[in-house]
């Protein structure tokens, strides 16, 4: 039994078969790539997993849950953080305060009026995100405004508001997308980090293989909606089908 | 100090001790001297800074930190001011009775409201409580005749039944025997200065929402609502229920603004659906951006600047501007007196207006931004003047709710 | 039967007025993305050319009777038009009594040039800032507005009759087979619905059968691709918000006869027709016309006896009541389309 049990997910928009039948299980303490050609389902597989579409047939179970239509609070507070394509963080905010957000949000459940003590008594707390800020490397940038940090800074800190939250599944849409070749190996070495030191399972979507090859333990590759292989890396390099799949697409360092 | 740390205590002591020397700092010019006119240190206009200091800053807990725009604070206040008069018909004319009900009536309409409105979020937010609040005015002014007294207007008359009353009570609103219209003048090197106790009273419930309000802005509850201006889909993959938050918002900012209504009529036992109005909605609006949305002193500052110069331009007339002119030739003069003519006296709303889109367009955070700016611009021109421009600091521009 | 049709009749000028303002609300929301707090004041200033166009028609002189006495035993004055004077009784007090129709010509220009104006002046600036900024910026701009009238108009509504053929009721009811007055229906009403059946037609016949029009409808689906298109979407966009100002201004010209205009008439209708937009679906024109008549028609179905005996005072609070049910129900509004201000 696997952390994340997808069985049976089928997506239609219009004529459109966006996922056909997708099976899949993502095993607990594993980095698992879901890789393939543009339009093969991808995100339509991830906005399954956090509730924003509801497949026409299938489960998605999360640690026994169904993660099915739930509100994305739901989804979280049962374990499962998400870093988007472009990082969303509170830009109007410090980067201290983006860090403690998510420690609160672990500790107080998705709503407490919580309006007397001051953030600054909450001992804790403030630890904590230290800690965080200490593990992405961040901590000499606590007072800087979120907004003004530099695109894979902001990479850091979603990365770091996600681990605050001690989270058993870290969900990943195309971590490196639109980033510079320096920001991509730094994003690299970051999740290998956070791969070393916690036992957190992942999942990325992405494009970019040398990221897929670096990170990846068990590799998924979707092609027009349906997996056509799932297997470590070294054997998915040579996978005749994966090539079908790719050939003629965008280089792809298969 | 009270949960605080040196610099909130700091602002607060600030706070307590100009609440407390209104009366003296209001009235700088000598009695019959021709500034007197621009005396501001009135009771009644005293105790409308406090009172709309209050109102602005509940709002300024929704608006400022959470971005939700009400055009519907104004249905609360008059809940307020309603809930008041009626304690005041109903036992004696003991303010305390009102307002406790005023806060608690408002706080459920806001409830009410804020639950059904909070369902959607920008514009749609601020369609929804404009619709709510012009509703509860009309029907203030229709329906409810036998609970607002209609256009009239709710008062207290002599054959209301007043239970609580004897001999011994006072007949004009009072707190325990303390009479809200009870004043001490005193004379002083020609300047005269009233100390009204209903001023006081207000002023002392205002520190206390002012403390409040910081306490809320340094908590985790007022990081959350800060959070939802910045960003509401983050916060959702945060595992935060983001309506709750801004709800309670809501709902706080109501109860304040009841609480401001409540005041309003016990100063003047007075309460009318023109209270209820959006445009009175709209006042609240550009006090708390006048002054700064999102920071702590900017709505009572714009609370304070707004009905104070209401006060000072309603009395400039056109003989006033002559007089301050009449070093001019004569012609230019009377043009120089035509345009300005426009802005004073009944024009302070023009002015206002004007004044308003000057700050969203040039001053988002309003007069406390312009005081910051000021404040860098000097350290600035001191550090050069000094010729110490080694040691310049990178202006350190705070944000906003620090 | 004939009270139903009644209050249908009712309804519809109150509705046109909505329409109207609501057409123009949503061809600026549509096109430009702003949200315009400040376009009720617009249709008041609509209102106020045509006080001040009437009254620059019936700018008079005084000469003395030479018989009459007034009671202080004065030569009794009498006001000349120029009019009068230049043109001839007929024709001069012809203009003068036909002043609220005339000043449709005289106010297209203003309102062009005011809407331009504001365009470039103010608004222009706050595309890419937040709906609230928007919202505050144009609710200061028409307090400003509303200020500067009263400065010049005063305080008080100022009558502006419709010319004399127009004045008084027809008997529609006859006209239709019922008895007589069982609908009696004033003439300017009736003309106040043509009208603005025109406007609303010419505004959607110029978006469907010109190139121009062609250019803002794709600009208001997808504005990004128009603009790849090397084609000068702002521009037109500039030239829809004077076309927007000026369906406003039209409106309140013609709707002098039937309220007599004041100054804080924008701020009146300014609510309802935010409501009648978002009722009809925000960016929707058809939907803002028709939420703008099923409104109008609504409101005056609400204050018949029988249904205000029914839920007292459900007149007042009729069309927010509505808002209210469809913005909960049907987020989009009645006709709204999808992905426009979902958030």
């Amino acid at each position: 039994m696997g952390i994340l049990e997808v069985r049976n997910v089928s997506k239609r928009f219009g004529g459109l078969k966006a996922l056909d039948d997708v099976n899949l299980t993502i095993e607990e303490g594993t980095v698992h790539a879901i890789i393939g050609p543009n339009g093969a389902g991808k995100s339509t597989l991830l906005n399954c997993f956090v509730g924003k579409l509801i497949p026409d047939a299938g489960t998605v179970m999360f640690n026994g849950h169904s993660l099915l239509g739930q509100k994305p609070h739901k989804i979280n507070q049962l374990g499962v953080s998400r870093v988007f394509q472009t990082p969303e963080i509170f830009s109007g905010l410090s980067v201290f305060e983006n860090v403690i957000i998510p420690c609160f949000a672990k500790r107080d459940g998705s709503f407490r009026l919580h309006a007397i003590e001051t953030v600054a008594n909450e001992v804790d707390m403030v630890e904590k995100a230290e800690q965080m800020l200490i593990d992405v490397n961040m901590q000499d940038k606590r007072h800087m405004n979120a907004a003004s940090l530099s695109r894979g800074d902001k990479r850091r800190l979603e990365m770091a508001m996600c681990l605050a939250q001690d989270p058993r599944l870290l969900l990943l849409d195309e971590p490196t997308a639109g980033m510079a070749r320096a920001d991509t190996n730094n994003t690299i070495d970051l999740l290998k980090q956070i791969q070393d030191s916690r036992n957190i399972t992942m999942v990325i979507i992405e494009h970019d293989m040398h990221v897929v090859f670096s990170l990846a333990e068990r590799i998924t590759v979707l092609a027009q909606g349906t997996p056509i292989a799932e297997d470590i890396p070294a054997n998915i390099k040579g996978h005749p089908k994966v090539q079908e799949a790719y050939l003629g697409g965008a280089h792809s360092g298969a | 100090m009270l949960g605080l740390d040196k610099n909130d205590t700091k602002l607060l002591l600030i706070v307590i001790c100009l609440t407390m020397a209104t009366p003296i700092l209001l009235q700088p010019f000598a009695e019959g001297s021709g500034m007197a006119q621009f005396n501001a240190g009135y009771p009644d206009l005293m105790q409308r800074f406090a009172i709309f200091g209050i109102f602005a800053i509940g709002f300024n807990i929704l608006f400022g930190l959470t971005g939700y725009l009400s055009f519907g604070h104004a249905a609360f206040l008059g809940v307020g001011s309603y809930s008041t008069v009626w304690m005041f018909k109903l036992l004696s004319m003991n303010v305390l009775p009102g307002l406790i009900l005023a806060v608690i009536l408002s706080g459920l309409f806001a409830l009410l409201i804020g639950y059904i409105s909070l369902r959607r979020s920008g514009i749609y937010f601020s369609i929804l409580t404009l619709a709510f609040a012009q509703m509860s005015f009309n029907i203030a002014y229709s329906v409810l005749t036998p609970l607002t007294n209609g256009e009239t207007g709710l008062q207290v008359y002599a054959s209301d039944p007043q239970y609580l009353m004897d001999e011994t009570s006072l007949t004009s609103t009072h707190f325990f025997g303390l009479a809200m219209s009870a004043s001490q003048k005193v004379l002083f090197l020609g300047r005269e200065f009233t100390f009204n106790f209903g001023y006081y009273f207000c002023a002392v419930i205002a520190i206390a929402a002012f403390y409040l309000s910081l306490r809320i802005f340094r908590s985790p509850f007022g990081l959350m609502l800060r959070a939802i201006k910045t960003n509401q889909t983050r916060l959702n993959y945060t595992g935060i229920n983001t309506r709750p938050y801004a709800l309670a918002a809501f709902v706080i900012s109501g109860m304040y603004a009841g609480l401001a209504g409540g005041l309003l009529a016990s100063m003047d036992p007075l309460a009318g659906a023109e209270r209820m109005q959006w445009t009175e909605s709209g006042t609240v609006v550009l006090m708390t951006i006048l002054g700064g949305a999102g920071t702590l002193m900017g709505p009572v500052l714009g609370a304070g600047f707004i009905k104070y110069f209401e006060n000072i331009f309603s009395k400039i007339n056109e003989n006033v501007l002559h007089q301050w002119f009449s070093w001019m030739p004569d012609g230019l003069e009377d043009a120089v007196v035509w345009v300005l003519h426009f802005f004073v006296g009944k024009g302070w709303s023009l002015t206002l207006g004007g004044l308003f889109m000057l700050v969203v367009i040039f001053l988002p955070g309003g007069l406390v931004e312009g005081g910051q700016r000021i404040a860098a611009l000097l350290r600035r021109m001191r550090n050069k003047s000094d010729g110490k421009s080694a040691g310049d600091k990178p202006g350190t521009t705070p944000t906003a709710a620090e | 039967m004939d009270a139903i049709l009644l209050q249908i009749l009712n309804g519809l000028d109150k509705g046109s007025a909505y329409a109207l303002i609501a057409l123009g609300l949503t061809l600026i929301f549509g096109t430009l993305g702003v949200v315009n707090f400040a376009h009720g004041a617009i249709f008041m200033i609509g209102a106020f050319t045509a006080v001040a166009f009437s009254k620059l028609l019936s700018f008079s002189f005084v000469t003395l009777d030479p018989v009459k006495k007034n009671f202080l035993g004065k030569p009794l004055e009498i006001q000349n038009t120029y009019l009068a004077e230049w043109f001839g009784d007929t024709v001069g007090n012809g203009l003068i009594d036909w002043a609220v129709p005339l000043s449709i010509l005289f106010s297209i220009p203003i309102m062009l040039f005011i809407g331009y104006a504001m365009e470039r002046g103010l608004i222009k600036h706050f595309y890419k800032r937040p709906h609230a900024d928007q919202i505050l910026v144009t609710f200061g701009l028409a307090i400003v507005l509303q200020e500067i009238i009263k400065a010049f108009f005063g305080a008080n509504p100022i009558p502006t009759p419709a010319p004399e053929m127009f004045r008084g009721s027809i008997d529609f009811g006859v006209l239709i087979g019922f008895a007589e007055n069982a609908i009696i229906y004033p003439y300017w009403r009736l003309v106040y619905f043509l009208f603005s059946a025109i406007v609303i037609g010419a505004v959607f016949a110029f978006l469907q059968f010109t190139t121009f029009g062609m250019v803002v409808r794709a600009g208001m689906a997808d504005r990004e691709t128009v603009g790849l298109l090397g084609i000068n979407i702002d521009k037109r966009f500039t030239i829809m918000f004077g076309i927007a100002a000026a369906v406003a201004g039209v409106a309140g010209v013609m709707y002098t006869p039937i309220n007599s205009p004041n100054y804080h008439m924008g701020m009146d209708f300014l609510v309802l027709s935010f409501v009648v937009v978002v009722v009809g679906g925000m960016g929707s024109l058809p939907g803002a016309v028709l939420a703008g008549f099923l409104l109008g028609i609504l409101e005056s179905f609400a204050s018949m006896n029988f249904f205000k005996e029914f839920i007292p005072g459900v007149d007042q609070i009729i069309i927010y009541l509505v808002a209210i049910v469809i913005l909960l129900t049907r987020p989009r509004g009645l006709m709204g389309r999808k992905g426009v201000m979902e958030e």
